[in-house]
């Protein structure tokens, strides 16, 4: 089916054509016959064997070969000649099958098949490898041939990866080979075998190595993706680790009944408005974790038993693992007066968060923060009233020199022991070098490849620095890589522009001063600004991804307007979120607003002017919890008493994410899906809206 | 950029369904269950699925089923998982899934799970990740998943993931597109798509794209898919329907006008698939 050429048959070769299919034909029926009547005969066999020289593809021949061999072994007085030569008529068969289609999965299948019943020896069978090996270094069938052999005849793992060096040696850009190399080096890593630990001695060879392949040809692959299997290895921090939490180290967390800030010393940064009696407890790891629950984190407070405290994974997919997890705490009576409450929070003390490689959280640590609860006078704001996110309803926020910053994380790695600290510092000597060695590369040649590796080495070393000095520095590098890759590679350009955005939320957030410059208290437009709630303007941005979401656990109203955010992964962990703007964005769907399902305090959305409605093809269909990928129902008898007579599989989409939220006001216009039929059914299932497009419902 | 001579490849499908005798067909007429299932849901993505005779398709589907449940690649073949899902999906396509003995078609593919989570093919034991996303296709087509142990399904397939995000046949195996296809379906389908590096094996099938603007299925390999009257791998080469329903189908992902959506997981039509999950 691949490779044949197109051109029109000539008369004299139709006419071959039209015999030989007869010939084919004929011998199909009579195989066929032969297997439904169960005749095993040495012509039956040889009937077999001619039309798995032809057609190795007639899968029905090669189950009939093996129910003959079973049958013949049965009739035969166990003689080892005769088994012997049972087998080796076997492998003669696969052979010449090979030659015809060295692809053909049935007689790969069938010599393991023969293989498995004990036959053949491994030096045979590596010399046949060798020959189709040299025919095709890229045939992954023998490749898993290999594995297969290597495997059931105990061939050491030190020798294959001997293979693989000569494989590389002989050409660099055998793909296949350098695949095989991370295998057989992950595997010897990971049981830290004799003479392949420490692994830092390992990996600077396979450095050496891969250079010489980068560097002999730049526009190769295969060294390029086995460069950034190493690079994986050298930072990969294996345990999971508490990365930030909201509410946050050290921080005085004050809790406001009703709508108003009547004391404008506070700082908006750590004032909750809540009228449900609850907080959250928030905390977030640098990967998805399982096993979070009140024995492996304690809450220690007089407002909570710990032991009540439920834990919940923030994920998107119903899956029991997650990156963020929450909990509530009641806050204290409101008392003008009120103390301040310590909350203290332990983790990683007793064993049992365990992320999804299975590596333990190993680091136990701590934090604490105080509440207090105060009550307001007059409650001024959005109670009922409709939000608007004009720029006259905004004014910059203007801080104070006491000021904490909202950017605070956790301390990332308490070093326990030498091992560490050496491993801490060969990684960041590695990079610094690596680096280097990339920056001198790319000052004589330009080669997009070099400049992404560039690029990731950067943020590599960024994050394993602590969270202080000297990030800004290497941002504004990494800005200018992804720009440059933007001209020099257009087809990825969108993947360079996601980059972008990530890296430019990075610097926004990675200081008090310039997340600042980006806060602004929101008002009615006509009274004045002090008391009121802030919001986190990231508009006009050209955002086409959201990213450090761990240092923006505080946010609670949040304008992501006029950019080009195509989804908003990441956002289900801003659990104090009740104000949100995505109008003027790229969301093709409303699965892609699958994270707000996770936001219980979303009040008020802006999803008007996007593109719901427009797409033919829904990209994110399956990364929202569904009943096509079996992480949610739809209860039909429940569930169509409140939609109606609406046919639910045209509105699926917009059921299974607004039926969850309990919004008062939500602005969907400027989107093609958004017709007067929708609309209806969406106040049907928000029973709690209060405005919709502009307009009051009653 | 050329047109999609959209009544060409109908008139070209509809001429392999009612040839049987040619070289090629006869040397392919034990893959016909797969051939028809190509075939049928492009004609279906054309909007063109009512100039095929939907009675004679079924009955010749059926005829292809055996006492074990598992259906064979043509009548008299034996049974295998891949004409299995096949079978299925054609019936999907014609809303007649209701033919079926579903109690019978599930079993054959749960027993066909091995201890370690992943399926074989047959009886005959050939372990591959393509034959895990069919099985967890097939069931949660029928609404049986229930009948295996998706979670041990789940992570043998997470446990094929290479180092550059992609996915092999069996633990060890080369990343490779077609199986990528099979296991990130599976993982969308059971709801397990996080276990996946987007970013990583985004990149990785991006680099797919060689400078003609075509894909290839592996690192320095030839691209594949060009097309005419029926669509062929590369330029210049034989048409044939399996290249056609690819070319199609990425047209129909691309949101190429005059096609219908195609649902990226199931591999079938979105109104097919909806049909399936969406209505009472």
């Amino acid at each position: 089916m691949h490779g044949r050429p197109r051109k029109d048959p000539k008369p004299e070769d139709a006419a071959a054509s039209v015999a030989k299919a007869e010939k084919l034909r004929s011998l199909q029926s009579q195989f066929l016959s032969n297997h439904h009547k169960k005749i095993y005969t040495n012509e039956a066999l040889e009937v077999s064997a001619k039309l798995l020289e032809v057609n190795p593809e007639y899968y029905t021949a090669w189950n009939f070969r093996k129910l003959a061999v079973e049958h013949r072994l049965s009739q035969s007085d166990s003689d080892p000649d005769s088994i012997k030569s049972i087998f080796s008529e076997e492998l003669k068969v696969v052979e010449s099958a090979l030659k015809q289609n060295f692809k053909s999965y049935g007689a790969w299948h069938h010599r393991k098949w023969v293989l498995s019943k004990g036959h053949s020896s491994i030096d045979h069978e590596m010399r046949l490898l060798d020959r189709y090996q040299k025919l095709d270094p890229r045939n992954f069938h023998a490749w898993d041939y290999r594995r297969f052999v290597a495997a059931l005849m105990n061939r050491s793992e030190v020798d294959e990866l001997r293979y693989t060096t000569d494989m590389i040696n002989s050409n660099f850009s055998n793909y296949s080979a350098w695949h095989n190399r991370s295998i057989l080096l992950s595997n010897l890593l990971q049981r830290k075998v004799q003479g392949f630990f420490p692994k830092e001695v390992v990996l600077n060879e396979e450095y050496e190595l891969v250079h010489q392949a980068i560097f002999t040809d730049p526009d190769d692959q295969s060294g390029w993706f086995y460069y950034l299997w190493l690079l994986d290895q050298t930072v990969k921090a294996d345990a999971p680790l508490l990365v930030s939490s909201w509410p946050a180290r050290d921080s005085n967390l004050i809790i406001l009944e009703d709508q108003c800030l009547d004391d404008c010393a506070l700082s908006p940064f750590n004032t909750f408005h809540s009228d449900s009696g609850t907080f959250p407890l928030i905390v977030y790891f640098n990967q998805a974790v399982e096993g979070v629950n009140s024995s492996t984190i304690s809450v220690e407070s007089v407002l909570n038993a710990n032991s009540e405290l439920t834990w919940k994974p923030l994920s998107t997919n119903n899956s029991p693992a997650a990156q963020v997890w929450v909990t509530y705490l009641n806050y204290p009576k409101v008392d003008v007066h009120s103390e301040a409450y310590p909350v203290e929070v332990s983790i990683g003390h007793s064993g049992g968060i365990i992320s999804s490689s299975g590596f333990h959280y190993s680091h136990p640590s701590r934090f604490a923060f105080k509440v207090f609860a105060r009550p307001v006078k007059t409650p001024i704001g959005h109670g009922g009233d409709i939000i608007s996110w004009q720029d006259g309803n905004f004014a910059l926020y203007e801080t104070s020199p006491e000021e904490p910053n909202p950017t605070i994380s956790l301390d990332q790695l308490n070093i326990k022991d030498d091992n560490e600290k050496t491993s801490s510092e060969w990684r960041a000597e590695t990079i610094a070098n690596e680096i280097a060695l990339f920056q001198e590369l790319l000052s004589e040649i330009s080669c997009k490849i070099g400049k992404l590796t560039l690029a990731r080495l950067l943020k590599a070393r960024d994050l394993l620095l602590s969270p202080c000095a000297n990030k800004m520095v290497y941002s504004e590098e990494v800005i200018n890589l992804y720009s440059d890759l933007r001209t020099l590679d257009p087809p990825h350009s969108q993947f360079y522009k996601d980059e972008h955005s990530l890296t430019l939320l990075q610097q926004i957030t990675s200081t008090r001063e310039s997340l600042l410059r980006y806060c602004f208290l929101h008002g009615d437009g006509t009274s004045s600004f002090i008391g009121n709630s802030m919001c986190l303007r990231l508009n006009n941005l050209s955002l086409s991804r959201m990213g450090s979401i761990e240092r923006l656990l505080w946010v609670q109203m949040l304008d992501l307007s006029h950019n080009e955010l195509r989804s908003i992964e990441g956002l289900e962990a801003m659990q104090l979120l009740s104000c949100l703007n995505l109008s003027n964005n790229k969301l093709c769907g409303f699965t892609a607003l699958g994270p707000l399902r996770l936001l219980k305090s979303l009040k008020v959305l802006d999803i008007s002017c996007n593109q719901i409605g427009s797409h033919s093809i829904d990209t994110t269909r399956y990364l929202c919890s569904s009943p096509l990928c079996h992480t949610e129902e739809i209860d039909w008898g429940r569930d169509e008493t409140v939609t109606g007579d609406v046919n639910l599989a045209n509105y699926w989409e917009a059921f299974v994410i607004f039926r969850g939220l309990s919004l008062t006001q939500l602005d969907i216009v400027g989107n093609a899906v958004a017709d007067e039929k929708l609309k209806s059914f969406l106040v049907k299932i928000v029973p709690t809206l209060k405005w919709l497009d502009g307009g009051e419902l009653h | 950029m050329g047109e999609l001579a959209a009544e060409k490849h109908v008139q070209y499908i509809l001429s392999v369904e009612k040839r049987k005798d040619d070289l090629i067909s006869v040397a392919m007429e034990h893959l016909r269950m797969n051939g028809a299932y190509w075939g049928l849901t492009t004609l279906d993505l054309l909007g063109k699925l009512e100039t095929v005779d939907v009675d004679e398709v079924v009955s010749w589907v059926m005829e292809c089923q055996h006492e074990s449940g598992g259906y064979g690649g043509n009548i008299g073949h034996d049974p295998h998982i891949l004409y299995t899902l096949s079978a299925v999906q054609i019936l999907a396509l014609f809303d007649k899934l209701n033919v079926l003995d579903v109690e019978k078609v599930t079993n054959y593919i749960a027993q066909l799970q091995n201890q370690d989570g992943s399926f074989s093919g047959d009886i005959w034991g050939e372990v591959d990740t393509r034959f895990s996303y069919i099985a967890l296709c097939c069931l949660s087509i029928l609404h049986r998943l229930d009948k295996i142990n998706v979670e041990k399904a789940v992570s043998y397939i997470v446990s094929c993931k290479n180092l550059d995000g992609g996915f092999g046949s069996t633990p060890g195996g080369e990343s490779h597109a077609g199986q990528i296809f099979c296991c990130v379906g599976a993982l969308a389908i059971t709801g397990s798509l996080h276990h996946i590096d987007k970013d990583l094996l985004g990149w990785w099938l991006c680099e797919r794209q060689v400078k003609s603007g075509g894909l290839n299925g592996r690192p320095e390999k030839l691209p594949d898919d060009t097309e005419n009257g029926g669509i062929s791998d590369r330029p210049d080469d034989a048409v044939d329907v399996y290249h056609t329903y690819f070319g199609v189908a990425g047209l129909s992902h691309l949101e190429y006008p005059g096609l219908k959506a195609i649902d990226p997981a199931y591999a079938l039509p979105v109104d097919v698939v909806n049909r399936i999950f969406f209505a009472r």
